[in-house]
Protein backbone atom coordinates (compact mmCIF):
# COMPACT_ATOMS: atom_id res chain seq x y z
CA UNK A 1 0.00 0.00 0.00
CA UNK A 2 1.17 3.53 -0.78
CA UNK A 3 0.42 6.34 1.63
CA UNK A 4 1.32 9.92 0.75
CA UNK A 5 0.87 12.24 3.69
CA UNK A 6 0.91 16.06 3.53
CA UNK A 7 3.59 16.13 0.81
CA UNK A 8 4.87 19.57 -0.25
CA UNK A 9 7.65 20.81 -2.47
CA UNK A 10 8.30 24.25 -3.89
CA UNK A 11 10.58 25.40 -6.71
CA UNK A 12 10.39 28.68 -8.62
CA UNK A 13 8.87 26.89 -11.61
CA UNK A 14 6.49 24.49 -9.83
CA UNK A 15 5.08 23.44 -6.47
CA UNK A 16 3.05 20.74 -4.79
CA UNK A 17 0.95 21.71 -1.82
CA UNK A 18 0.04 19.38 1.06
CA UNK A 19 -0.77 16.31 -1.06
CA UNK A 20 -2.33 13.42 0.81
CA UNK A 21 -3.75 10.21 -0.64
CA UNK A 22 -3.62 6.44 -0.27
CA UNK A 23 -3.43 3.71 -2.87
CA UNK A 24 -4.44 0.17 -1.85
CA UNK A 25 -2.49 -2.98 -2.58
CA UNK A 26 -2.90 -4.03 -6.19
CA UNK A 27 -4.94 -0.95 -7.06
CA UNK A 28 -4.62 0.83 -10.42
CA UNK A 29 -4.60 4.52 -9.53
CA UNK A 30 -4.69 7.13 -12.29
CA UNK A 31 -3.48 10.70 -11.85
CA UNK A 32 -5.43 12.82 -14.26
CA UNK A 33 -4.91 16.49 -15.00
CA UNK A 34 -3.49 19.11 -17.33
CA UNK A 35 0.20 19.57 -18.13
CA UNK A 36 2.06 21.43 -15.39
CA UNK A 37 -0.19 20.31 -12.57
CA UNK A 38 2.68 18.54 -10.79
CA UNK A 39 2.00 14.88 -11.64
CA UNK A 40 5.54 14.07 -12.80
CA UNK A 41 7.04 15.87 -9.79
CA UNK A 42 4.85 13.71 -7.54
CA UNK A 43 6.23 10.58 -9.26
CA UNK A 44 9.79 11.82 -8.78
CA UNK A 45 9.07 12.34 -5.08
CA UNK A 46 7.65 8.83 -4.72
CA UNK A 47 10.63 7.37 -6.59
CA UNK A 48 13.02 9.31 -4.36
CA UNK A 49 14.48 11.42 -7.15
CA UNK A 50 13.47 14.61 -5.34
CA UNK A 51 13.30 15.41 -1.64
CA UNK A 52 10.01 16.81 -0.28
CA UNK A 53 10.04 19.92 1.90
CA UNK A 54 7.38 18.47 4.18
CA UNK A 55 5.34 15.30 4.40
CA UNK A 56 5.97 11.56 4.32
CA UNK A 57 5.81 8.67 1.87
CA UNK A 58 5.02 5.19 3.17
CA UNK A 59 5.17 2.06 1.03
CA UNK A 60 3.89 -1.18 2.59
CA UNK A 61 4.08 0.40 6.03
CA UNK A 62 7.71 1.56 5.72
CA UNK A 63 8.48 5.28 5.89
CA UNK A 64 10.62 5.81 2.76
CA UNK A 65 10.62 9.62 2.74
CA UNK A 66 14.40 9.83 3.24
CA UNK A 67 15.30 6.48 1.66
CA UNK A 68 17.68 6.42 -1.30
CA UNK A 69 15.89 5.68 -4.63
CA UNK A 70 18.04 2.57 -5.04
CA UNK A 71 16.32 0.90 -2.06
CA UNK A 72 12.66 1.97 -2.50
CA UNK A 73 11.64 -0.93 -4.78
CA UNK A 74 9.73 1.44 -7.08
CA UNK A 75 9.47 0.67 -10.81
CA UNK A 76 9.53 3.93 -12.75
CA UNK A 77 8.71 4.39 -16.45
CA UNK A 78 9.31 8.06 -17.29
CA UNK A 79 7.59 9.79 -20.17
CA UNK A 80 10.72 9.76 -22.36
CA UNK A 81 11.38 6.10 -21.34
CA UNK A 82 15.11 6.72 -20.74
CA UNK A 83 16.33 3.42 -22.16
CA UNK A 84 20.09 2.92 -21.94
CA UNK A 85 21.15 3.54 -25.55
CA UNK A 86 24.26 1.33 -25.65
CA UNK A 87 22.51 -1.72 -24.16
CA UNK A 88 20.36 -4.17 -26.13
CA UNK A 89 16.70 -4.79 -25.31
CA UNK A 90 17.73 -7.86 -23.27
CA UNK A 91 20.40 -5.94 -21.37
CA UNK A 92 18.05 -3.01 -20.71
CA UNK A 93 15.40 -5.31 -19.26
CA UNK A 94 17.91 -7.34 -17.23
CA UNK A 95 19.74 -4.22 -15.94
CA UNK A 96 17.89 -3.90 -12.62
CA UNK A 97 18.29 -7.60 -11.81
CA UNK A 98 22.06 -7.13 -11.48
CA UNK A 99 21.66 -4.53 -8.72
CA UNK A 100 21.92 -5.39 -5.02
CA UNK A 101 18.30 -4.42 -4.41
CA UNK A 102 16.72 -6.58 -7.08
CA UNK A 103 19.25 -9.40 -7.51
CA UNK A 104 17.31 -12.72 -7.42
CA UNK A 105 17.96 -14.92 -4.41
CA UNK A 106 20.12 -17.86 -5.47
CA UNK A 107 22.63 -20.27 -3.96
CA UNK A 108 25.39 -19.54 -6.45
CA UNK A 109 26.31 -17.35 -9.41
CA UNK A 110 25.15 -19.89 -11.97
CA UNK A 111 21.71 -20.20 -10.45
CA UNK A 112 21.46 -16.44 -10.27
CA UNK A 113 22.35 -16.06 -13.96
CA UNK A 114 19.81 -18.74 -14.90
CA UNK A 115 17.10 -17.07 -12.84
CA UNK A 116 17.83 -13.67 -14.42
CA UNK A 117 17.70 -15.24 -17.90
CA UNK A 118 14.41 -16.98 -17.07
CA UNK A 119 12.76 -13.83 -15.73
CA UNK A 120 13.94 -11.65 -18.62
CA UNK A 121 12.80 -14.22 -21.22
CA UNK A 122 9.43 -14.51 -19.48
CA UNK A 123 8.79 -10.76 -19.45
CA UNK A 124 9.99 -10.31 -23.05
CA UNK A 125 7.57 -13.01 -24.19
CA UNK A 126 4.69 -11.51 -22.19
CA UNK A 127 5.34 -8.13 -23.79
CA UNK A 128 5.77 -9.74 -27.24
CA UNK A 129 9.27 -8.36 -27.75
CA UNK A 130 11.26 -11.59 -27.44
CA UNK A 131 12.31 -11.34 -31.09
CA UNK A 132 13.84 -7.88 -30.41
CA UNK A 133 16.14 -9.05 -27.60
CA UNK A 134 19.37 -8.30 -29.43
CA UNK A 135 18.36 -4.92 -30.85
CA UNK A 136 19.52 -1.56 -29.56
CA UNK A 137 16.84 1.00 -28.54
CA UNK A 138 17.73 3.21 -31.53
CA UNK A 139 16.37 0.49 -33.83
CA UNK A 140 12.96 0.16 -32.15
CA UNK A 141 9.60 1.79 -32.86
CA UNK A 142 7.88 3.95 -30.25
CA UNK A 143 5.59 1.10 -29.15
CA UNK A 144 8.48 -1.35 -28.90
CA UNK A 145 10.52 1.09 -26.80
CA UNK A 146 7.52 1.54 -24.53
CA UNK A 147 7.29 -2.23 -24.03
CA UNK A 148 11.01 -2.45 -23.20
CA UNK A 149 10.65 0.31 -20.59
CA UNK A 150 7.64 -1.49 -19.10
CA UNK A 151 9.52 -4.79 -19.06
CA UNK A 152 12.53 -3.20 -17.38
CA UNK A 153 10.35 -1.85 -14.57
CA UNK A 154 8.20 -5.00 -14.21
CA UNK A 155 10.96 -7.61 -14.25
CA UNK A 156 12.35 -6.47 -10.89
CA UNK A 157 8.92 -7.08 -9.29
CA UNK A 158 8.66 -3.67 -7.62
CA UNK A 159 6.28 -2.85 -4.78
CA UNK A 160 4.90 0.13 -6.73
CA UNK A 161 4.85 0.89 -10.47
CA UNK A 162 4.90 4.49 -11.70
CA UNK A 163 3.88 4.96 -15.35
CA UNK A 164 4.27 8.53 -16.61
CA UNK A 165 2.06 8.95 -19.69
CA UNK A 166 3.13 5.63 -21.21
CA UNK A 167 0.75 5.94 -24.16
CA UNK A 168 0.97 9.63 -25.01
CA UNK A 169 3.68 9.35 -27.68
CA UNK A 170 2.00 6.47 -29.52
CA UNK A 171 -0.49 6.54 -32.40
CA UNK A 172 -4.06 5.62 -31.46
CA UNK A 173 -3.92 1.99 -32.65
CA UNK A 174 -0.61 1.18 -30.96
CA UNK A 175 -1.68 3.09 -27.86
CA UNK A 176 -4.93 1.10 -27.58
CA UNK A 177 -3.10 -2.21 -28.02
CA UNK A 178 -0.59 -1.31 -25.31
CA UNK A 179 -3.36 -0.04 -23.05
CA UNK A 180 -5.02 -3.48 -23.17
CA UNK A 181 -1.69 -5.16 -22.51
CA UNK A 182 -0.97 -2.92 -19.53
CA UNK A 183 -4.36 -3.85 -18.10
CA UNK A 184 -3.67 -7.56 -18.66
CA UNK A 185 -0.21 -7.28 -17.08
CA UNK A 186 -1.68 -5.50 -14.08
CA UNK A 187 -4.23 -8.28 -13.61
CA UNK A 188 -1.50 -10.88 -13.89
CA UNK A 189 1.16 -9.30 -11.64
CA UNK A 190 -1.18 -7.37 -9.32
CA UNK A 191 1.43 -4.66 -8.78
CA UNK A 192 0.12 -1.47 -7.19
CA UNK A 193 0.28 0.99 -10.08
CA UNK A 194 0.12 4.77 -10.44
CA UNK A 195 -0.45 6.01 -13.97
CA UNK A 196 -0.39 9.57 -15.31
CA UNK A 197 -2.63 10.28 -18.29
CA UNK A 198 -4.48 13.02 -20.15
CA UNK A 199 -7.00 10.95 -22.13
CA UNK A 200 -10.38 10.25 -20.59
CA UNK A 201 -10.87 6.88 -22.36
CA UNK A 202 -7.46 5.72 -21.12
CA UNK A 203 -8.34 6.76 -17.58
CA UNK A 204 -11.77 5.05 -17.73
CA UNK A 205 -10.38 1.82 -19.16
CA UNK A 206 -7.46 1.42 -16.76
CA UNK A 207 -8.32 3.10 -13.48
CA UNK A 208 -9.68 1.51 -10.34
CA UNK A 209 -9.60 4.99 -8.83
CA UNK A 210 -8.68 8.43 -10.11
CA UNK A 211 -7.15 11.57 -8.61
CA UNK A 212 -7.59 14.81 -10.52
CA UNK A 213 -4.65 17.19 -10.11
CA UNK A 214 -4.57 20.90 -10.85
CA UNK A 215 -1.99 23.56 -9.91
CA UNK A 216 0.00 21.31 -7.61
CA UNK A 217 -2.95 19.98 -5.65
CA UNK A 218 -5.38 17.04 -5.79
CA UNK A 219 -8.75 18.61 -6.40
CA UNK A 220 -10.78 15.43 -6.49
CA UNK A 221 -10.50 11.66 -6.04
CA UNK A 222 -13.03 9.01 -6.90
CA UNK A 223 -13.99 6.15 -9.18
CA UNK A 224 -13.56 6.75 -12.92
CA UNK A 225 -17.28 7.04 -13.59
CA UNK A 226 -17.61 9.72 -10.91
CA UNK A 227 -14.78 11.96 -12.13
CA UNK B 1 -1.62 41.83 -48.57
CA UNK B 2 1.67 42.53 -50.31
CA UNK B 3 3.90 39.52 -50.72
CA UNK B 4 7.57 40.23 -50.13
CA UNK B 5 9.64 38.89 -52.97
CA UNK B 6 13.42 38.67 -52.91
CA UNK B 7 15.01 41.18 -55.27
CA UNK B 8 17.06 40.05 -58.23
CA UNK B 9 20.41 40.34 -56.38
CA UNK B 10 19.11 38.25 -53.46
CA UNK B 11 17.79 35.59 -55.81
CA UNK B 12 21.20 35.25 -57.48
CA UNK B 13 23.42 35.77 -54.43
CA UNK B 14 21.76 34.76 -51.18
CA UNK B 15 23.40 34.57 -47.75
CA UNK B 16 23.76 30.82 -48.30
CA UNK B 17 25.91 31.50 -51.36
CA UNK B 18 27.96 34.05 -49.40
CA UNK B 19 28.54 31.60 -46.53
CA UNK B 20 29.55 28.86 -48.97
CA UNK B 21 31.96 31.27 -50.68
CA UNK B 22 33.63 32.15 -47.36
CA UNK B 23 33.97 28.45 -46.58
CA UNK B 24 35.58 27.73 -49.94
CA UNK B 25 37.95 30.72 -49.59
CA UNK B 26 39.05 29.71 -46.08
CA UNK B 27 39.52 26.03 -46.88
CA UNK B 28 41.26 27.04 -50.11
CA UNK B 29 43.69 29.27 -48.19
CA UNK B 30 44.52 26.45 -45.79
CA UNK B 31 44.98 24.04 -48.68
CA UNK B 32 47.33 26.55 -50.36
CA UNK B 33 49.42 26.82 -47.18
CA UNK B 34 49.68 23.05 -46.79
CA UNK B 35 50.25 22.70 -50.52
CA UNK B 36 53.16 25.13 -50.29
CA UNK B 37 54.94 22.76 -47.89
CA UNK B 38 54.34 19.81 -50.20
CA UNK B 39 55.37 21.67 -53.37
CA UNK B 40 58.54 23.08 -51.81
CA UNK B 41 59.62 19.69 -50.46
CA UNK B 42 62.36 17.71 -52.15
CA UNK B 43 60.80 14.26 -52.05
CA UNK B 44 64.08 12.54 -51.22
CA UNK B 45 64.09 14.44 -47.92
CA UNK B 46 60.92 12.81 -46.62
CA UNK B 47 62.12 9.18 -46.51
CA UNK B 48 65.51 10.46 -45.30
CA UNK B 49 64.06 11.66 -41.99
CA UNK B 50 63.14 8.05 -41.16
CA UNK B 51 66.84 7.15 -41.41
CA UNK B 52 67.95 10.06 -39.23
CA UNK B 53 68.46 8.79 -35.63
CA UNK B 54 67.96 12.26 -34.13
CA UNK B 55 64.61 12.74 -35.88
CA UNK B 56 63.53 9.20 -35.03
CA UNK B 57 64.39 9.88 -31.38
CA UNK B 58 62.30 13.08 -31.53
CA UNK B 59 59.42 11.15 -33.14
CA UNK B 60 59.48 8.45 -30.45
CA UNK B 61 59.75 11.05 -27.69
CA UNK B 62 56.88 13.06 -29.19
CA UNK B 63 54.67 9.97 -29.44
CA UNK B 64 55.19 8.72 -25.91
CA UNK B 65 55.07 12.12 -24.19
CA UNK B 66 51.91 13.13 -26.10
CA UNK B 67 50.33 9.77 -25.27
CA UNK B 68 51.22 10.09 -21.57
CA UNK B 69 49.95 13.66 -21.31
CA UNK B 70 46.73 12.81 -23.22
CA UNK B 71 46.10 9.88 -20.87
CA UNK B 72 46.66 12.10 -17.82
CA UNK B 73 44.47 14.81 -19.40
CA UNK B 74 41.57 12.36 -19.82
CA UNK B 75 41.97 11.09 -16.25
CA UNK B 76 41.59 14.67 -15.03
CA UNK B 77 38.97 15.68 -17.62
CA UNK B 78 36.38 13.05 -16.61
CA UNK B 79 35.91 14.11 -12.95
CA UNK B 80 36.41 17.84 -13.71
CA UNK B 81 33.99 17.77 -16.67
CA UNK B 82 31.46 15.86 -14.54
CA UNK B 83 31.61 18.36 -11.65
CA UNK B 84 31.43 21.42 -13.93
CA UNK B 85 28.50 19.95 -15.86
CA UNK B 86 26.43 18.50 -13.02
CA UNK B 87 26.88 20.61 -9.90
CA UNK B 88 25.97 24.16 -9.05
CA UNK B 89 28.28 25.56 -6.38
CA UNK B 90 29.59 28.98 -5.38
CA UNK B 91 32.34 30.10 -7.74
CA UNK B 92 31.47 27.53 -10.40
CA UNK B 93 31.79 30.08 -13.19
CA UNK B 94 35.18 31.12 -11.85
CA UNK B 95 36.38 27.49 -11.85
CA UNK B 96 34.96 27.07 -15.36
CA UNK B 97 36.82 30.16 -16.58
CA UNK B 98 40.13 29.23 -14.90
CA UNK B 99 40.02 25.77 -16.47
CA UNK B 100 39.94 27.45 -19.90
CA UNK B 101 42.90 29.77 -19.27
CA UNK B 102 45.48 27.50 -20.93
CA UNK B 103 43.35 27.53 -24.12
CA UNK B 104 43.57 31.31 -24.46
CA UNK B 105 47.04 31.71 -22.93
CA UNK B 106 50.01 31.68 -25.36
CA UNK B 107 51.60 28.24 -24.74
CA UNK B 108 54.99 29.88 -24.21
CA UNK B 109 53.56 31.69 -21.17
CA UNK B 110 52.52 28.33 -19.72
CA UNK B 111 56.12 27.17 -20.11
CA UNK B 112 57.36 30.31 -18.40
CA UNK B 113 54.87 29.83 -15.52
CA UNK B 114 56.12 26.29 -15.01
CA UNK B 115 59.78 27.33 -15.15
CA UNK B 116 59.23 30.09 -12.61
CA UNK B 117 57.19 27.73 -10.41
CA UNK B 118 60.14 25.36 -10.14
CA UNK B 119 62.25 28.25 -8.90
CA UNK B 120 59.83 28.91 -6.01
CA UNK B 121 59.88 27.08 -2.67
CA UNK B 122 57.07 24.57 -3.49
CA UNK B 123 58.64 23.86 -6.88
CA UNK B 124 62.08 23.38 -5.33
CA UNK B 125 60.53 21.05 -2.75
CA UNK B 126 58.99 18.94 -5.53
CA UNK B 127 62.30 18.74 -7.39
CA UNK B 128 64.11 18.11 -4.09
CA UNK B 129 61.80 15.12 -3.47
CA UNK B 130 63.13 13.56 -6.67
CA UNK B 131 60.37 14.64 -9.10
CA UNK B 132 62.55 16.54 -11.55
CA UNK B 133 60.96 18.31 -14.51
CA UNK B 134 63.16 21.21 -15.62
CA UNK B 135 65.29 20.18 -18.63
CA UNK B 136 63.94 16.62 -18.25
CA UNK B 137 61.65 14.50 -20.41
CA UNK B 138 59.12 14.47 -17.56
CA UNK B 139 58.95 18.25 -18.02
CA UNK B 140 57.70 17.73 -21.58
CA UNK B 141 54.79 15.66 -20.26
CA UNK B 142 54.08 18.25 -17.56
CA UNK B 143 54.06 21.19 -20.00
CA UNK B 144 51.87 19.26 -22.45
CA UNK B 145 49.53 18.15 -19.67
CA UNK B 146 48.79 21.66 -18.42
CA UNK B 147 48.34 23.00 -21.94
CA UNK B 148 46.12 20.26 -23.38
CA UNK B 149 43.95 19.18 -20.44
CA UNK B 150 41.42 22.03 -20.96
CA UNK B 151 40.69 20.69 -24.46
CA UNK B 152 39.85 17.27 -23.00
CA UNK B 153 37.79 18.88 -20.23
CA UNK B 154 35.74 20.90 -22.75
CA UNK B 155 34.98 17.76 -24.80
CA UNK B 156 34.01 15.66 -21.79
CA UNK B 157 31.97 18.44 -20.16
CA UNK B 158 30.02 18.97 -23.39
CA UNK B 159 29.23 15.24 -23.42
CA UNK B 160 27.99 15.32 -19.82
CA UNK B 161 25.89 18.42 -20.67
CA UNK B 162 24.17 16.45 -23.46
CA UNK B 163 23.62 13.30 -21.40
CA UNK B 164 19.96 12.64 -20.59
CA UNK B 165 19.80 12.73 -16.76
CA UNK B 166 16.60 10.64 -16.86
CA UNK B 167 18.59 7.57 -17.89
CA UNK B 168 20.68 7.96 -14.73
CA UNK B 169 17.56 8.65 -12.64
CA UNK B 170 15.86 5.46 -13.82
CA UNK B 171 19.05 3.50 -13.15
CA UNK B 172 18.92 4.82 -9.57
CA UNK B 173 15.37 3.45 -9.13
CA UNK B 174 16.60 0.09 -10.47
CA UNK B 175 18.77 -0.36 -7.40
CA UNK B 176 22.02 1.37 -8.36
CA UNK B 177 23.94 3.81 -6.15
CA UNK B 178 25.20 7.08 -7.73
CA UNK B 179 28.71 5.64 -8.01
CA UNK B 180 27.56 2.51 -9.80
CA UNK B 181 25.31 4.58 -12.11
CA UNK B 182 28.36 6.68 -13.03
CA UNK B 183 30.51 3.66 -13.90
CA UNK B 184 27.81 1.49 -15.51
CA UNK B 185 25.66 4.09 -17.30
CA UNK B 186 27.10 7.61 -17.50
CA UNK B 187 30.70 6.77 -18.37
CA UNK B 188 29.88 4.22 -21.12
CA UNK B 189 27.38 6.70 -22.59
CA UNK B 190 30.09 9.33 -23.10
CA UNK B 191 32.82 6.84 -24.07
CA UNK B 192 33.20 8.29 -27.57
CA UNK B 193 33.57 11.82 -26.22
CA UNK B 194 36.26 10.65 -23.79
CA UNK B 195 38.15 9.11 -26.70
CA UNK B 196 37.63 12.30 -28.74
CA UNK B 197 38.91 14.40 -25.82
CA UNK B 198 41.99 12.20 -25.54
CA UNK B 199 42.65 12.41 -29.28
CA UNK B 200 42.38 16.21 -29.44
CA UNK B 201 44.60 16.51 -26.35
CA UNK B 202 47.14 14.17 -27.99
CA UNK B 203 47.06 16.11 -31.26
CA UNK B 204 47.59 19.47 -29.53
CA UNK B 205 50.33 17.98 -27.31
CA UNK B 206 52.35 16.57 -30.19
CA UNK B 207 52.50 19.98 -31.88
CA UNK B 208 53.48 22.04 -28.81
CA UNK B 209 56.64 24.07 -29.14
CA UNK B 210 56.76 27.14 -26.87
CA UNK B 211 56.46 25.59 -23.40
CA UNK B 212 58.98 22.89 -24.32
CA UNK B 213 61.58 25.43 -25.38
CA UNK B 214 61.18 27.30 -22.08
CA UNK B 215 60.90 24.42 -19.61
CA UNK B 216 63.08 21.66 -21.06
CA UNK B 217 64.97 23.32 -23.91
CA UNK B 218 65.84 21.24 -26.97
CA UNK B 219 68.80 18.93 -26.62
CA UNK B 220 69.44 16.30 -29.27
CA UNK B 221 68.71 12.75 -28.12
CA UNK B 222 67.45 14.05 -24.77
CA UNK B 223 64.57 16.55 -24.90
CA UNK B 224 64.04 17.08 -28.63
CA UNK B 225 60.49 16.56 -29.88
CA UNK B 226 59.21 16.92 -33.47
CA UNK B 227 58.11 20.54 -33.05
CA UNK B 228 61.51 21.55 -31.69
CA UNK B 229 63.21 19.44 -34.39
CA UNK B 230 61.78 21.79 -37.02
CA UNK B 231 63.28 24.74 -35.16
CA UNK B 232 66.67 23.03 -34.80
CA UNK B 233 66.80 21.99 -38.46
CA UNK B 234 65.86 25.48 -39.64
CA UNK B 235 68.44 27.08 -37.35
CA UNK B 236 71.22 25.09 -39.04
CA UNK B 237 69.85 25.78 -42.54
CA UNK B 238 68.42 22.30 -43.29
CA UNK B 239 65.16 23.62 -44.70
CA UNK B 240 64.27 20.41 -46.56
CA UNK B 241 64.56 18.29 -43.41
CA UNK B 242 62.44 20.83 -41.53
CA UNK B 243 59.81 20.65 -44.29
CA UNK B 244 59.82 16.85 -44.24
CA UNK B 245 59.22 16.88 -40.47
CA UNK B 246 56.44 19.44 -41.01
CA UNK B 247 54.80 17.13 -43.56
CA UNK B 248 55.01 14.26 -41.07
CA UNK B 249 53.35 16.42 -38.41
CA UNK B 250 50.61 17.49 -40.84
CA UNK B 251 49.88 13.82 -41.55
CA UNK B 252 49.79 13.01 -37.82
CA UNK B 253 47.48 15.99 -37.13
CA UNK B 254 45.08 15.06 -39.94
CA UNK B 255 44.93 11.46 -38.74
CA UNK B 256 44.20 12.62 -35.19
CA UNK B 257 41.51 15.04 -36.40
CA UNK B 258 39.81 12.30 -38.40
CA UNK B 259 39.66 10.08 -35.30
CA UNK B 260 38.49 13.06 -33.20
CA UNK B 261 35.56 13.73 -35.53
CA UNK B 262 34.70 10.05 -35.83
CA UNK B 263 34.28 9.82 -32.06
CA UNK B 264 31.90 12.76 -31.80
CA UNK B 265 34.33 15.61 -31.29
CA UNK B 266 31.83 17.86 -33.04
CA UNK B 267 30.30 18.61 -29.64
CA UNK B 268 33.50 20.29 -28.50
CA UNK B 269 32.32 23.76 -29.33
CA UNK B 270 28.67 23.32 -28.29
Amino acid sequence: MLKVDNLSISYPEFYLESLSFEVDDGEYFVLFGPTGSGKTVLFELIAGLRRPMTGEIHINGRNLTRTDPAYRRVGYVPQDLALIPFKTVWQNVAFGLYSKTFRPAAENRRQETEEIARRVSEILEKLKIGHLAKRLPAHLSGGEKQRVALGRALVVRPDIMLLDEPLSALDEGTGNDLMREIKALHRQFGTTTLHICHRREEMRYLADRVAVMRDGAIVRTGYPEEV
Amino acid sequence: MAILKPNKFNRIFSFDHFAALVLVLFVGSLALLLGAVVSYLDYHSFPAIFRNPDIMFALRLSLWTASASALLAVMVAVPVGYVLSRFKFPGRFLFDAVVDIPIVLPPVVMGLCLLVFFRTAPGQAIEGAGFRFVYRQAGIVLAQFFTVTPYAIRTVKAAFDHLDPRVEMVARTLGYTPGRVFWRVSLPMIRNSIIAGGVIAWAVAIGLFGPMMILVGTTRQRTEVLATSIYLELSVGRVQTALAIALLMIAIAMGALTIFKKFGGGRFFS
